[in-house]
């Protein structure tokens, strides 16, 4: 086991940016906790702050909403990480509560709404009361759950040890099946002389109430609105998705998603696993591009750790993620085909390039889909023999001539332009309003991408575009998939003919790294937007907190907003273009 | 392999083409029995079950229903590469009326347990289950979370378990092969689907309580609760 390990005395980042405390006297204070940057902000004044920073700071793009638990300290920490859509370093915020019951913080989704969504996970996993949420209701578990789970004294129903690895297994070896310490012999816990016999259960009616809460208009001829669910099962919702729509005649006069179908509980696990262990995990976020969901997690790690990556491995990181990049896109660009209509032939053109690009993988990192590469401080073993040459021939010579064909295809189709241009259009400041991530953002005309806004690893050193449509509909949605394999093929092309010789990690590889308290949020453009895991480490072998800072989860907040007013058949559609994976939806 | 089977038949097929891959045609166009010289090459001579079972594995049409990472695996499996519709598989049906295989790819969560119950319970028989990947069969690496079942089996009776996380497509080709495997080893006079009484078993969807509830163990629960 390791010791705790002194804070680095460097990083007194809350230097950076403006200087709230100056500009916000007696209510804003600078964060000056070991390890840890930002500014603490007086609870009651919380609504000011946000309103001065979005509109005089210009700090309009709220990325992440995350919340704490500090049991030890009790009280609650609400955390705000805000950029500027125009490029920049982030500020960070945070507010602190009680620890009573129930802990109230004012909400922020009148000034951004974009937080709609994750302070209702807030709510859901860590019990935060947000004042003046619009609809604050459980969000991944289900109404009528005992408990909000990520509170530190919250136990699951297998609960051994605070943190792994468990005493009963390591080191002796001994094999304990997690149902043996349960008295249900099973993964549940309930409530003590619970008697299910003599109860009813409600977990529905929330949510149609949530549903009906919308402005009837009265013209013309008063027809009845039937509710109709789509999901959990549909082919349409790309996993375990559910929508809950109010229709007049075809026309959605509301919406709500219904998510937490696949709610894997990766926060809670994070939080018990070691650092290291967490790494596979993050693989099954975004099971699409598992490959960035590595890197985002070791940059945060790294920032902690204060190390850097060796130079091969950088260019190695850069390859990889921008392969899944492709891959991922390309799998959109099928799956949204389907949604159209275009059952299945497309996704075939598609998968077919796919493959080869998870044939690198699987060569690199012995998994097709969940490769578990990355490792702080670099990847876990070189390129093996003949895989850079692999990497060439699709990069210079398959893939650009395949993506043409596939354009060609699908760019000058008359049904997919007729379908696609002009429908769900989503206009530039409501994408940053939402906070929107990734090709949603961007395709709404906000030249936004962290690679060139806020540079991470090495790419600086490349030479891409950051692409844009101006028209924020289905079809450049669809469109800017194109535009940015391009891209990363480009920066791929780049990337080979520059790999360095040398080691490919900085550090030797260990099984318990050594992080010093503090805080880290690394963020990176995943192929969904931006990715970010944010970490709160006490010195301790494992992560305080835990918390992914999902694009796809996000970028539903927009979901609604985009699809009210339209016909049923393109809510299929305009979901299939934001892009969503269930893993990383629902976490 | 041949299988013992319970009485013979005289089936008359003609085949056409290339039709009737997994049947050994030289075993069936050579039987026991004496066939008309100007017949030969025209009626085979099987037994009903394995006419029966032949067709029903070339045709098993899974549901078209994916829970997590296994089922990206499983649209791969579909696709050219490994190309599922070598096996008549390849009609993934959204609907469970219309589906023969349920293949469970991903993480089942408390949450989605009434849904896949109720799912189970819309497909008619004959249905067969294969739990794909690590999170189906027993829980997985996510198998400590407060919100997973530690396996499928524990609502809905499994056929095949797939291991791997993900299984590769070629290991999920394995288990639709064991499947196949099953279908043949059946037999029309045992078939439960085709005795007297219900033709399938419902079971009961579980609830959503403070904590997933199954019906089956509410006596347990009770008990339990008030030790």
């Amino acid at each position: 086991m390791t010791t705790p390990v002194p804070a680095p005395t460097v990083p007194p980042a809350s230097a950076g940016g403006p200087d709230l405390s100056a500009r916000f006297p007696g209510v804003v204070s600078a964060d000056t906790r070991p390890g840890c940057s930002g500014w603490i902000v007086e609870k009651d004044s919380l609504l000011e702050v946000a309103t001065k920073l979005r509109d005089d700071l210009g700090y309009d793009y709220l990325s992440s909403v995350t919340g704490v638990d500090y049991l030890p300290e009790d009280k609650m920490e609400v955390v705000y990480h805000a950029y500027k859509t125009t490029g920049g370093a982030g500020i960070v915020f945070k507010v602190q509560a009680p620890r009573h019951d129930p802990v109230e913080v004012p909400s922020l989704v009148s000034i951004y709404p974009g937080a709609e969504l994750q302070e209702r996970e807030a709510w859901d996993l860590l019990g935060i009361k947000f004042i003046g949420h619009p609809d604050l209701r459980r969000i991944l578990m289900w109404e009528g759950f005992a408990g909000h789970p990520l509170r530190k004294d919250w136990h699951e129903a297998y609960f051994e040890e605070e943190s792994k690895p468990f005493k009963s297994r390591w080191p002796d070896g001994q094999i304990v099946q997690a149902e043996s310490q349960n008295r249900f012999n099973d993964n549940i816990a309930y409530p003590p002389r619970f008697d299910p016999a003599h109860q009813t259960f409600d977990t529905e009616s929330a949510l149609y109430d949530a549903l009906r809460t919308y402005q009837k208009e009265e013209i013309g001829l008063d027809t009845d609105h039937i509710i109709v669910n789509i999901g959990p099962q549909h082919p349409s919702t790309h996993g375990v998705f559910r929508v809950a729509v109010v229709l007049d005649g075809e026309t959605i006069v509301s919406l709500k998603p219904v998510m937490g179908y696949l709610h894997r509980n990766h926060e809670k696990i994070g939080e018990r696993n070691t650092y290291i262990m967490n790494m596979p995990y993050t693989d099954r976020l975004d099971y699409l591009a598992s490959m960035s969901n590595n890197f985002g997690y070791a940059l945060a790690v790294e920032k902690l750790m204060s190390i850097q990556p060796a130079e091969r491995a950088e260019y190695i990181r850069v390859i990889m993620a921008e392969l899944t990049r492709i891959s991922n896109h390309l799998f959109l660009i099928g799956t949204l085909l389907n949604d159209l209509g275009a059952y299945f032939t497309p996704m075939l053109y598609a998968l077919e390039e796919r493959e080869l690009i998870l044939d690198i993988f699987e060569a690199v990192a012995g998994s097709r889909m969940m490769c578990n590469y990355f490792r702080f401080g670099g990847v876990a073993r070189d390129l093996p023999d003949g895989t850079l040459q692999k990497i060439k021939d699709i990069a210079f010579e398959r893939l650009p001539r395949k993506i043409d064909e596939l354009d060609r295809f699908v760019s000058e189709n008359e049904i997919v332009r007729s379908r696609c241009i002009g429908q769900g259009i989503l206009t530039a400041d409501d994408a940053i309003k939402y906070s929107t991530a990734g090709p949603l953002l961007r395709a709404s005309g906000i030249p936004y991408d962290v690679r060139r806004a806020d540079p991470y690893s090495i790419y600086e050193r490349f030479e891409f575009e950051v692409c844009t449509r101006p028209n924020g509909d289905l079809y450049d949605r669809l469109m800017i998939r194109f535009d940015e394999i391009r891209q990363s093929i480009r920066i791929i092309q780049q990337a080979v003919k520059q790999v360095p010789e040398g080691p490919v990690t900085s550090m030797k590889p260990i099984y318990q790294v050594r992080v010093p308290p503090g805080e880290a949020y690394g963020r990176v453009e995943g192929p969904k937007g931006e990715l970010g895991f944010y970490l709160v480490s006490n010195g301790k072998p494992n992560p305080w907190r835990y918390h992914v800072r999902a694009p796809s989860f996000i970028n539903l907040t927009a979901f609604g907003p985009m699809c009210i007013g339209l016909k049923i058949a393109d809510l299929v559609a305009i979901l299939g273009s934001i892009d969503i994976v269930l893993g990383e939806v629902d976490r | 392999m041949r299988r013992r089977c319970t009485k013979s038949y005289l089936v008359q097929t003609h085949f056409i083409g290339k039709s009737g891959v997994n049947v050994d045609l030289d075993n069936l166009n050579s039987p026991k029995y004496n066939i008309p010289p100007e017949m030969q090459g025209q009626v085979a001579i099987t037994s009903l079950d394995r006419i029966y079972n032949w067709g029903r594995r070339s045709s098993v049409w899974p549901l078209m229903f994916g829970l997590a990472c296994c089922a990206i695996e499983m649209i791969c499996t579909a696709a050219s590469r490994y190309d599922l519709a070598r096996f008549g598989m390849e009609i993934m049906r959204a609907s469970p009326r219309q589906s023969d295989l349920m293949i469970i790819a991903g993480t089942v969560t408390k949450k989605m347990m009434p849904a896949i119950v109720r799912l189970y319970n819309q497909m008619p028989e004959p249905k067969y289950v294969l739990a794909m990947g690590a999170c189906a069969s027993g829980g997985g690496p996510f198998k400590e979370g407060y919100n997973v079942v530690s396996g499928v089996d524990r609502y809905i009776p499994v056929d095949v378990y797939v291991p791997g996380c993900p299984p590769t497509p070629q290991a999920l080709l394995n288990g639709l092969m064991k499947v196949q495997e099953k279908i043949d080893g059946e037999s029309i006079k045992k078939a439960r689907w085709y005795q007297k009484g219900p033709d399938q078993v419902e079971i009961p969807v579980p609830m959503l309580g403070p904590d997933l509830i199954d019906p089956r163990k509410v006596d347990l629960i009770t008990n339990n609760g008030k030790a």
